[in-house]
């Protein structure tokens, strides 16, 4: 275990940096912004979720339509290739030929008043020869239907470790179970939205919405056949993101070019909410099903795990989200066998993206839930057979990833048990309960999420990231890891001041545009403070290095001090710069085809504790009380910290009992916020938050990822604790008073019950 | 096509102003594109959010719901009247001390309906405080340092009138 550095703005609470343009409502959004000349851009969309699209008719004799006034792009009108770049480029930018699923973009339409546009897409008709669609997982195993490749797969992966067929025969108990997770929509309260501009000197420029300018810089290269310098990509003021601005923003970005292309003006486009929701990537559906063997003390002695995904219709992010799902599906136990076999499939509904935990939350609410009935098999607690199996330091995972770091499980479940009340409260429900028609109960999650991208991922990325001061004395930092909502701004500011010695109000972010940073990767897989952080702390390091050696830089210095010790270098070397690329930790070994080694360079790790109340007489059940206790590494900012452990919370909240995707023929039927429901104000329990810091060495003053964990733990600790007041197996979330109405009132009581 | 249509007049954040514009364009758009006071957002369009929250009159309201005709007359508060010259209001500063913003989107509306709240009680409770933003939607928070910004701007307040 390394020793905390003593740090002097690193791990306090400072104060947001783009705060203040925010609570005073001056902070720029993408809607926020005009350009003169500039007119509005909307889609035409598939009504259908598979087919051939055989016309495309503009309905003459509308009123107040003359489609003169209109600028129309349809797929003939991209001059360079007509796909989406993302790990594979199978997604169209327009719909040409086929389409895959409802709510596919077709034609795009411009006009300088963007209140005669809804008119004019509704008088676009598309004709098609209609197609059998594929639109469960079930549907899509059946392979009835090819709709992607030559077997709906999208990825696969197989992992073995020891032998489980070994120990089904000799084992005391087997359990089984299958798992459903649904889909869930970010709900950032921003729509997409992004302005493009377009002329054949400068090329394409985009102002949006967004996480990965890169990402989005790599898209347009590929569909205005433009070279790097052509495209420049400006991220807005982003109004929350979570991973449903990975990928989207590409699509998006791509039909405002074309559309400004050929209007020869800046063109807006800015989703509504009902398009936003029907339209733009969602979390994975999922079913995992577990087979596991122990022994009589509840050892664990073989995991068989299959995964299956629902990837929509394009490929986009499903492979890596699969990646993670499998990595995290056996929990944060020692297992000497495991087999995991997972696949992502095809089906035609929107593309499945990115989504905070990236698979994880999926995969852990299966293994979680599991657990708890391992427990109730072998007849010991559900603290016990967590504690009995949990991973610890020089054990190995299923990847055989051996544990180098500290890991602290038991200290986390201790404090989690204690600060939560957890046994004493679960004798007084066990007594109330008996006379109430409230049933209360507790519930444990314990869990794990890989920081930074998994396996080789990092190195590939090969990311760059620095610092630089301008001529009029601005120090910046250079990233294009970009800020909505989780702290970027702060947190890598608080580096770069903690390692140039200089005040945090002295240092700012340099504008996140392609056309002036570097490649820090993207803003996603809880990378930013552990990866790009370090970068930062290590540019600013290099900096004072080189200012001392060769600029005069004292061993004790002021603001001022260290600015002229900047311009006598730049004096000297023409600028101050000092950038930082990635380097692996040692010792990491990742073995992408035998799918073996170090999966991630650094874990975090929790044991959540919910408390619920289910109402036996309404059906619903409520989280009265939540606790979250996690290593992260060290805490750079704990009012940062929290802030995301408890928004991760509310969603693992809103994912467990709230949130529903309903698709109707593969639309989403409920696209509106009137009944998709999230959790609000009144429906949040008490949320309290508890850190455990080990300094990791290789992330920023010892920082790992946080982000994503939060989102990981609530849904299994939730029904775990449903299962604990009124001894009900559920295995699917979202679980809704429906759905417990329907287990209590029939299905207990013998009676058939309809799907 | 050019229609002329009649002046509406509205005090909006102490000043007046007149705006003539279809008597039933929102008052959200009448914002934002009339009067460029763009720190008032629109998050869904159906009065679900409260993203777009003012205070009309003394009462909070969904701008994106409210035709501007029905705003003839009226009094507007928005987020660009809560800072007096350069000096952040109670409930800003709260946000930013106790991290009650993160993406900021929602902030402005959220910010209006905590003004809105504290002017009917300045001391409100936790579950007061619950009830009186649950109109607005946080996709970032979780809400605790929303509720923690609006108890810390509670007491700022009471400390400014105990001060006086």
């Amino acid at each position: 275990m390394s020793a905390s550095p003593k740090t002097r703005i690193v791990g306090t609470a400072q104060i947001r940096k783009e705060g203040v343009d925010k609570v005073l409502g001056r902070a720029k959004y993408v809607d926020d912004l005009e350009i003169e000349g500039m007119w509005y851009g909307a889609t035409v969309r598939s009504s259908i979720p598979r087919g051939r699209i055989t016309g495309i008719h503009f309905s003459p004799n509308l009123p107040g339509i003359d489609w003169s006034e209109f600028v129309v792009v349809t797929a003939a009108d991209i001059p360079g290739k007509n796909h989406i770049q993302m790990i594979a480029a199978d997604q169209p930018c327009l719909a040409g030929g086929m389409v895959n699923h409802c709510d596919e973009a077709i034609v795009l339409i411009a006009h300088r008043d963007k209140r005669r546009l809804p008119a004019a897409v509704s008088g676009v008709r598309v004709e098609y020869e209609p197609f059998t669609a594929v639109l469960s997982i079930e549907d899509s195993e059946a392979q009835r239907e090819i709709i992607w490749g030559d077997n709906n797969v999208f990825k696969q992966f197989h992992l073995e470790k020891g032998n489980v067929d070994s120990v089904w025969a000799t084992a005391e108990h087997i359990v089984e179970g299958e798992y459903h997770t649904g889909a869930q929509e970010h709900l950032y309260i921003e729509n997409n939205g992004v302005i493009a501009e377009y002329n054949e000197e400068a090329g394409i420029k985009v102002w949006g919405s967004l996480q990965c300018p890169f990402y989005v810089h790599k898209s347009l290269m590929a569909v205005f056949d433009l070279p790097a310098d052509k495209v420049r990509v400006i991220q807005t003021e982003t109004g929350g993101a979570f991973g449903g601005k990975e990928d989207y923003p590409s699509v998006l970005a791509s039909h405002a070019g074309l559309l400004a292309m050929k209007a020869r003006r800046p063109i807006k486009m800015v989703y509504d909410r009902m398009e936003d929701l029907a339209a733009t990537t969602k979390r994975h559906p999922s079913r995992t099903r577990h087979r596991t063997a122990v022994d009589k003390n509840g050892k664990l002695l073989a995991m068989e795990i299959e995964i299956a995904t629902d990837g929509g219709a394009y490929s986009t992010l499903s492979s890596t989200v699969l990646s993670r799902a499998t990595l995290h599906s056996t929990g944060p136990y020692v297992c000497p066998n495991v087999r995991i076999h997972s696949k992502a499939w095809a089906t035609n509904t929107v593309p499945y993206g990115a989504f905070r935990g990236f698979g994880a939350p999926q995969t852990i609410f299966a293994i979680e839930r599991h657990m708890e009935q391992v427990a109730k098999a072998v007849g010991i607690d559900s603290t016990e057979i967590r504690r009995r199996n949990f991973l610890h330091d020089g054990d190995s995972t299923a990847t055989e990833q051996i544990m180098r770091e500290p890991v602290i499980l038991d200290i986390l479940l201790e404090r989690a048990l204690e600060e939560s009340g957890y046994h004493a409260k679960r004798k007084a429900f066990a007594i109330e309960n008996a006379n109430s028609a409230i049933r209360r109960g507790m519930g444990i999650a314990a869990f794990y999420h890989g920081s930074g991208f998994t396996g080789s991922g990092e190195r590939t990325l090969n990311s760059l990231a620095g610092i630089d001061v301008t001529v009029d004395g601005r120090v910046r930092v250079l990233v294009s890891s970009t800020e909505f909502g989780q702290g970027t701004n702060t947190i890598l500011t608080q580096i770069a001041a903690e390692s140039l010695g200089i005040p945090y109000e002295d240092v700012e972010m340099a504008p996140p545009d392609t056309g002036i940073v570097p490649n820090s990767g993207p803003t996603v897989a809880s990378r930013t403070s552990m990866v790009v952080g370090k970068l930062i702390e290590r540019a600013g390091r290099q900096l004072i290095a080189a200012l001392r050696d060769s600029a005069g830089l004292g061993e004790l210095y002021s603001t001022q001090d260290f600015l002229t010790a900047c311009e006598n270098h730049r004096a000297i070397h023409g600028t101050v710069e000092s950038l930082c690329r990635y380097e692996a930790p040692p010792n990491i070994f990742w073995d992408d085809r035998a799918y073996r080694g170090e999966a991630y360079p650094a874990f975090a790790w929790a044991v959540y504790v919910a408390e619920v109340a289910v109402d036996t007489t309404t059906y619903s059940a409520e989280v009265t009380n939540f606790y979250a206790v996690q290593e992260v590494g060290k805490v750079l900012n704990p009012t940062l910290a929290a802030g995301q452990i408890e928004g991760g919370v509310a969603q693992g909240v809103g994912y467990a009992l709230y949130e529903k995707v309903i698709l109707k023929n593969g639309h989403m039927a409920n696209n509106q916020m009137t009944n998709y429901i999230m959790p609000t104000a009144a429906d949040v329990p008490p949320i309290a938050v508890f850190f455990e810091e080990i300094p990791f060495e290789h992330g920023a003053y010892g920082a790992k990822g946080i982000g994503e964990l939060p989102h990981d733990g609530p849904a299994p600790a939730i029904l775990n604790a449903i299962q604990d007041a009124i001894g009900e197996n559920f295995t699917s979330i979202p679980l809704q008073p429906e759905d417990i109405f329907v287990r209590l009132a029939f299905v207990n009581a013998g009676e058939a019950v309809e799907a | 096509m050019s229609i002329c249509w009649s002046a509406i007049e509205i005090t909006i954040n102490g000043e007046s102003a007149s705006v003539q514009v279809p008597p039933m364009k929102r008052l959200l758009d009448v914002l934002r594109e009339d009067l460029g006071l763009t720190g008032t957002k629109e998050g869904c369009g159906e009065g679900e959010c409260g993203s777009c929250s003012v205070r009309m009159n003394g009462e909070l309201v969904n701008s994106c719901l409210v035709p501007v005709l029905q705003a003839d007359g009226a009094r507007i508060e928005t987020v660009e009247g809560l800072a007096i010259d350069a000096e952040l209001h109670p409930l800003q500063k709260a946000f930013l001390e106790c991290g009650g913003a993160q993406c900021g989107i929602c902030t402005p509306g959220m910010l209006m309906a905590a003004t809105q709240l504290l002017a009917r009680n300045p001391s409100p409770s936790l579950s007061e405080i619950r009830e009186g933003l649950a109109g607005n939607l946080c996709r970032c928070t979780g809400f605790m340092k929303i509720f923690d910004s609006v108890i810390e701007a509670a007491a700022m307040n009471g400390e400014m009138k105990n001060a006086r």
